[in-house]
């Protein structure tokens, strides 16, 4: 706003004399004299209004200017948290779990396998890109137990690596090595996302969590809450010799230069129409299960569905069940090895709750029963028994992707096995 | 083979028939939400600064923050209607909010980008924020369940719920 100019400032000086003067002079001033004030006070009314308008209008040029400059500020700000279009689509995360079990061995008659130890249990990084906005990739790579190599316990493995391409806005193709769409654990096993240190035994030994195959296929929605699933995959190469003949986890070959596999196929239709609420089943055969190299040929097929339930007032509930069924070789019949079918479930009520409404985050308390079929362990007299454990213990995420986990064990087992372990586990996870 | 190829061709047939469905993509366009909202006649936009106070309790709300100077919205008495984005798992989800006499009337995603989490799009998961509103500690004064599968996507869309409901408390007291 500009300064009155020197002759605004004598009309206003003249106009107040006038005003003024006769009442100090105690006289009433005479029409002229009124006449004269009015035309000065009208004066000074234009020149008021006058500055009034250019007032305005620098007011209004002012609010365009910040309108503009914050704009532009928040223009910069966007591009500078945006990053080079290079970073913007191109991702990072991962996910890690150190360990520690204290693990007795009830069974000491076949030596005892107790555990008191600590681990890195994987150490997980993923890398993708966004090509376009309908073809992506996506890979996940990871380390076992800290070291890797000859006479090291650990692994470096490829546990996905595939490139997928929207063909419309509901259905996806995908080809790669990616993981199977079977379980809970397989397909989200971060450790801030399940209970318990260790992953359940039924996901680990009967699906076998975590399981990944070379393959093809689709998934997409067919419906408001339906999802579905599909994938032609390279298959399992189970032992048909020694202590883990016909055991799924030791059938996985990792396409690690995976010799002469079967093929095999995997579909799945999972419900989620119901908020909190998941209902999944899969299925999957195999045409020969221990691989096309020997004269044995099994198939296989493996059923699979679970519930998950997650309440808003924290109380969960997850069940699971799986089941192979092998069929007959004349040179293996899996019945002999009691492996004719291979089954497992699990129950795991839960509470989830926040720690008396402060920043300290959540705690969730759990239970879980799992009943599973597993190889006895015992040299010699191959066979699978049935296995129950117990579990209780507690989780705390003092931010959602970070956890700390307790619980204790009670393991039991039906016939004659080489170990069951009762104990606690204690561990730590975080995912990005 | 055959009936696993079979198999695989129904799945293929019938997804492809059944009614498109985008489970990406853009849903409705801010502008035609705003028109929806306001039956045509959106009032001039508003804005509201974030500085101060009110970006702490947005940092406090998405645990980061907001990354613009302001807030476009709209508002007719005591309806305001608003439309924010929070990223899922790495892309933002773009959702329009209108809040009546300090309460959730309406929850819409205007546009999805990411390849997981769509569900939240429908109204069995937007629904449960209607009448919904602020208690203390900018906190949901009712639970809301999540999606499985779409966790991300959930968490995104209810601190843009809490959001919402925050300004709309500045704009109008």
């Amino acid at each position: 706003m500009s300064p009155l100019s020197l002759a605004q400032k004598k009309i206003i000086i003249i106009l107040l004399a006038l005003v003024v003067s006769p009442a100090i002079m105690g006289q009433v001033p005479s029409p002229e004299q009124m006449w004269q004030i009015i035309q000065e006070q009208q004066k000074a009314i234009e020149l008021l209004k006058a500055k009034l308008e250019e007032t305005e209008s620098l007011a209004s040029q002012n609010s365009d200017a910040v309108e503009i400059t914050a704009n532009a500020v928040e223009q910069v700000t966007i591009d500078i948290n945006r990053g080079p279009d290079e970073f913007q689509r191109t991702s990072i995360g991962g996910y890690g779990e150190l360990h520690y079990n204290n693990l007795s061995d009830d069974m000491l008659d076949d030596g005892d396998d107790s555990l008191d130890r600590t681990d890195y249990h994987r150490f997980v990084l993923y890398f993708g890109r966004e090509f376009t906005e309908n073809i992506r990739f996506f890979s996940e790579f990871e380390l076992e137990h800290s070291l890797a190599g000859d006479g090291a316990p650990g692994e470096v493995e490829l546990e996905q690596a595939w490139v997928e391409i929207d063909l419309n806005e509901a259905h996806t193709a995908r080809a790669g090595l990616d993981i199977l769409p079977i379980g809970i654990i397989n397909p989200t096993h971060e450790p801030d996302t399940f209970y318990g240190v260790e992953r359940n035994k039924v996901e680990s030994e009967i699906i076998p969590a975590t399981w990944w195959e070379a393959g093809i296929g689709m998934y997409g929605e067919l419906a408001p809450g339906w999802n579905y699933d599909a994938v032609i995959h390279t298959g399992l190469s189970v032992p048909t010799i020694g202590s883990s003949t016909l055991r799924p986890r030791s059938g996985r070959t990792k396409v690690a230069q995976a010799d002469d596999l079967g093929f095999a196929s995997t579909g799945r239709i999972r419900y989620t129409g119901i908020p909190g609420l998941e209902i999944s089943i899969s299925g999957q055969y195999q045409s020969d299960i221990t691989g096309t190299a020997d004269n044995i040929d099994i198939n296989a097929t493996l059923l699979e569905s679970h519930l998950i339930w997650q309440h808003h007032s924290g109380f969960g509930l997850r069940a699971l069940y799986a089941r192979w069924d092998y069929s007959d070789d004349p040179l293996l019949i899996p019945d002999s090895i009691n492996a004719g079918t291979l089954d497992g479930w699990y129950l795991e009520p839960s509470y989830r709750f926040n720690l008396a409404n402060s920043s300290w985050g959540d705690i969730g308390l759990f239970a879980r029963y799992t009943q599973w079929d597993e190889r006895n362990q015992i040299d010699g007299a191959h066979r699978f028994e049935e296995f129950k454990q117990m579990t209780t213990g507690v989780n705390w995420w003092p931010h959602d992707n970070v956890v700390f986990k307790f619980d204790v064990q009670w393991e039991d087992a039906d016939g004659l096995v080489d170990r069951t372990l009762d104990g606690i586990n204690l561990g730590l996870g975080y995912q990005f | 083979m055959k009936i696993k190829v079979i198999i695989f061709l129904h799945i293929l047939f019938w997804g492809f028939i059944s009614p498109q469905l985008p489970a990406r993509g853009t849903y409705q366009e801010p502008q035609a939400f705003l028109e929806d909202v306001f039956d045509g006649s959106v009032p001039v936009v508003s804005k509201l600064w974030i500085q101060n106070e009110t970006k702490q309790q947005v940092r406090s709300i998405l645990g980061h923050d907001l990354g613009v100077l302001r807030v476009s919205y709209w508002r007719e008495g005591e309806r305001t209607a608003w439309i924010l984005e929070e990223i899922g798992k790495s892309l933002p989800i773009t959702v329009g909010i209108v809040i009546n006499a300090n309460k959730i009337e309406k929850v819409k995603i205007l546009i999805f980008r990411e390849s997981r989490g769509w569900e939240v799009r429908y109204p069995f998961y937007t629904d449960q924020f209607l009448n919904v509103k602020l208690k203390d500690k900018n906190e949901l004064d009712k639970g809301i369940d999540g999606i499985s599968g779409a966790t991300l996507s959930v968490r995104a869309v209810n601190r843009l719920a809490v959001l919402s409901l925050y300004f709309h408390q500045l704009v109008t007291q």
